[in-house]
């Protein structure tokens, strides 16, 4: 259950992006995972009203994107979907293909509010 | 769930007044950069004091300790060795690596399920570095967790104990396709198990498109002869200069002409 020490230091990140912005508030996190990650998103959203309780992004939503395996044959030289297990070519059934897409674990963007207007004038 | 804005608070009357306020900030960064960052400083330190680190992880009682045990044995007199060792609780192993003469930092990590870089960093500092050509960082027996955080390392081995079966690597493909090395261990086991299939592990790795070479041993009745040499062989890789440029790739010339130029 690792996924409590990413989700904290997924705040932590998170808080640092809205501090650098000036925001009194985080109303949405976006997050990129991929099943070779070794992240479940389902224990990400058990675990992140504990990591961010007490913090800027209280309350603040989780919303998680899976992002399907996929593999670069180099002998096809063509990119295909993938399962966690067989990376091999679908096509070619080649086993020494490249992971393209399937890794990620990505903070993708952070929704702030209460940011203090710019200055006019 | 509020309906105004999507938030996950029940009543959004506390933050409904300044909804223009919201907006996005785009961030792409990796949801373990900070570790990651520990873990690039840990390496600085490892090149420049010039050893070599290999992080060993594996299910609970794959057998980490009794090879660090065999392998102090084969290689304790002729290069400085030290292990860090990560366990949930008790010293038990560490005491085992110190009483073979080796420096050994027990990490007990309470609950955490794997070690991570800031952990390593600590114990690392314990540890006369400069004066090392080997640390075995002895990962928390875990075929999950620790596959997700980079300690550091030059080299990542899985231990996979025949009794576990040889279809670990397509059930547990996250720390299989991590590992640089798999050694299949307690062999000597291999004469009443007649369901693991050593050929069948390497074939488990090519379909996680993964090349890392399977060995096979047993750390009581010997036969390290493989294992040893892999750890020679990257004990002079780390010594070597370095400047390494990538092999070019297949039909590929860096100094040929552009075409259409006479």
């Amino acid at each position: 259950m690792h996924e409590l020490s990413l989700c904290r230091s997924l705040v932590r990140q998170a808080g640092r992006v809205a501090a650098e912005h000036g925001a009194l508030r985080i109303r949405r996190i976006c997050l990129r995972i991929g099943p070779l990650s070794g992240v479940e998103a389902a224990l990400m959203r058990e675990a992140f009203p504990l990591a961010s309780r007490h913090t800027l992004a209280e309350g603040a939503r989780l919303e998680m994107t899976r992002c399907p395996v996929r593999v670069h044959c180099p002998r096809c030289r063509r990119e295909a979907e993938a399962s966690v297990n067989d990376l091999s070519c679908p096509r070619c059934g080649h086993w020494q293909t490249r992971l393209t897409g399937g890794d990620e674990l990505l903070l993708v963007s952070v929704d702030l509010a209460d940011t203090p207007l710019p200055p006019t004038g | 769930m509020c309906q105004t804005c999507g938030c996950a608070l029940p009543d959004h009357l506390q933050h409904a007044s300044n909804e223009h306020d919201v907006h996005t900030v785009e961030v792409l960064e990796g949801l373990k950069a900070h570790n990651d960052e520990v873990a690039r400083h840990n390496r600085e330190h490892f090149d420049r004091a010039g050893l070599l680190v290999v992080n060993l992880m594996s299910s609970p009682g794959a057998g980490k300790t009794s090879l660090l045990e065999a392998t102090i044995e084969a290689l304790g007199a002729r290069y400085r060795l030290a292990v860090i060792e990560g366990d949930l609780e008790t010293e038990n192993d560490a005491r085992r690596i110190r009483a073979r003469g080796v420096p050994a930092i027990q990490i007990t990590t309470g609950s955490a399920c794997h070690l991570d870089a800031a952990m390593v960093h600590r114990a690392a500092h314990a540890l006369p570095l400069e004066a090392l050509d080997l640390l075995f960082i002895e990962n928390v027996g875990n075929l999950v967790c620790p596959a997700s955080f980079d300690l550091g390392q030059h080299a990542n081995v899985t231990l996979l104990s025949t009794p576990e079966g040889d279809d670990k690597p397509l059930k547990y493909p996250v720390m299989f396709r991590a590992s640089d090395l798999v050694l299949i261990t307690k062999t000597d086991l291999l004469p009443v198990l007649d369901d693991f299939d050593v050929d069948a592990v390497a074939a488990h790795m090519h379909q996680l498109a993964s090349a890392a070479p399977v060995m096979a041993l047993s750390s009581k009745s010997g036969a390290l002869d493989a294992w040893l040499a892999w750890l020679e062989a990257g004990l002079v890789e780390r010594r070597r200069p370095a400047f390494r440029p990538a092999p070019p790739a297949e039909g590929a010339c860096l100094l040929s002409r552009p075409r259409g130029l006479a």
